[in-house]
């Protein structure tokens, strides 16, 4: 046998067939994406209920409780992210590809946005309109959520890649990722309060951009540090 | 002829125990270790810290004369994996999986008619892996070892679920891999010998 020469397939061929297989096995169990949709949408509309129909009411607590349910429902379904693969060893050999391990927890993350972040973004101007809430903030609310859900999905991977080798690390993940998400909530629901308000809201979305683009640069190599520890 | 992978003074601690130390091997081209022990000696960590999935407390893993953690893109390309879970994802079918595979490294993809007929799959392909029985589940994950443009092959009970002719067809393709020049390191609690071209680590 020759020896052979080493040079794997491509890296987008990698990156891209890790991130195809994801959707579609989520296209196989929808029930996987449903879940935390149904969550989101069930959250934010029982708000209402409780707090009371005024306009007022509605448009002071929309905007906190559209992201307090957005960013539950997205812990919710970062725990299933590495489980799966763990359990019937795909994870071992992803780990055993010559393909970089950061590229492949990259859109394995990516992936997960997809499946899961994607849909919520496409969901919420529903559950704005429900809040009353006006176009001009429907917007800024898809922006700030848009970013919101990104990082939470690569910040969560980080998490996921953790706790993948521990039994019900649902909990230890949310506590791992929360204090990492406070500024993406912070940030998220004040920026749409302020729309809301008429009020300036370039700086949180630059923020949460570049909260967002910090979390893409450095999310990949510290989930693929994290899965190789707790796959030991 | 030089080696083609060897280990020197490994050691392995699980918490406080010492799971095995000062384990040496050598393997050329064209030879199998057998790595032998009761259930719990530390087979299957043995076999993961040589692929690198753990680091030993001290030793070497030499791979082409260098240590296989300096180039571990061309250590992994040179190695492919199956152990008891087979990596294939439960609810795709044989082709889907193998279709990642072939992203994920160099693969024959030329050769996939020959290796389906040859481990007898051709009637499973587009059935999803989860309602396959479990014989035929380690079938189709020997699939991969056989596409995988890989030298070295380590198993991690290959014989596990087989019948007798699954079985004998296991030893069939190890012994044809040696002869193309690949190496093999297998975890088994079961006897293997392939004429004379065994070499042995026991633990205890």
């Amino acid at each position: 046998m020759t020896e052979p020469d080493h040079i794997s397939p491509g890296l987008a061929r990698g990156f891209c067939a890790v991130i195809r297989r994801d959707i579609v096995l989520a296209w196989k169990r929808p029930g996987d994406v449903v879940n935390p949709l149904f969550f989101f949408a069930m959250v934010s509309s029982l708000f209402p209920l409780a707090i009371g129909p005024g306009a007022d009411e509605l448009a002071l607590t929309g905007p906190g409780v559209v992201w307090v349910a957005a960013l539950l429902a997205a812990l919710l379904s970062l725990n299933s992210l590495f489980l799966s693969d763990f359990e019937d060893g795909s994870l071992d050999q992803l780990l055993l590809s010559p393909q970089p391990l950061p590229l492949l927890a990259l859109g394995k993350a990516l992936a997960h946005w997809l499946i899961s972040g994607l849909p919520l973004v496409v969901v919420s101007p529903l559950v704005a309109i429900s809040f009353q809430m006006p176009a001009q903030t429907i917007n800024v609310m898809l922006i700030t959520l848009t970013f919101g859900t990104l990082s939470l999905s690569l910040l969560g991977s980080i998490g996921a890649a953790l706790t993948v080798g521990l039994h019900r690390g649902a909990a230890l993940l949310s506590l791992l990722i929360l204090p990492l998400a406070m500024p993406i909530l912070i940030f998220g629901a004040r920026t749409v309060a302020l729309a809301a308000a008429d009020d300036a809201v370039s700086a949180g979305i630059y923020f949460l951009a570049a909260y967002c683009m910090l979390a893409l640069t450095f999310a990949p190599f510290a989930t693929a540090a994290a899965l190789r520890i707790s796959n030991e | 002829m030089t080696e083609l992978l060897s280990g020197n003074d490994l050691c392995l601690f699980r918490g406080d125990r010492c799971l095995f130390k000062s384990i040496n091997f050598a393997l050329n081209p064209g030879e199998l270790l057998l790595i032998e022990g009761p259930n719990g000696s530390g087979k299957t960590s043995l076999l993961r810290g040589i692929a690198g999935l753990l680091d030993f407390e001290h030793g070497d893993i030499m791979w082409n004369e260098q240590r296989s953690s300096f180039n571990q893109q061309g250590f992994r390309g040179d190695v492919v994996w199956l152990s008891h879970k087979i990596g294939f994802k439960a609810d795709l079918n044989l082709v889907e999986n193998l279709r990642l595979e072939a992203s994920l490294r160099e693969t024959y993809e030329d050769r996939l008619p020959a290796v389906l007929q040859r481990l007898d799959l051709l009637a499973l392909t587009e059935l999803p892996v989860r309602a396959l029985s479990a014989g035929q589940q380690r079938r189709i994950a020997l699939a991969r070892m056989l596409l995988a443009k890989a030298r070295i092959w380590m198993m991690d009970e290959p014989f596990t679920n087989l019948d007798k002719a699954g079985q004998a067809l296991v030893a069939d393709l190890l012994a044809e891999h040696l002869d193309h020049g690949g190496a093999c390191i297998v975890a088994s609690h079961q006897p293997l010998d392939i004429d004379g071209r065994t070499r042995r680590i026991s633990l205890s």
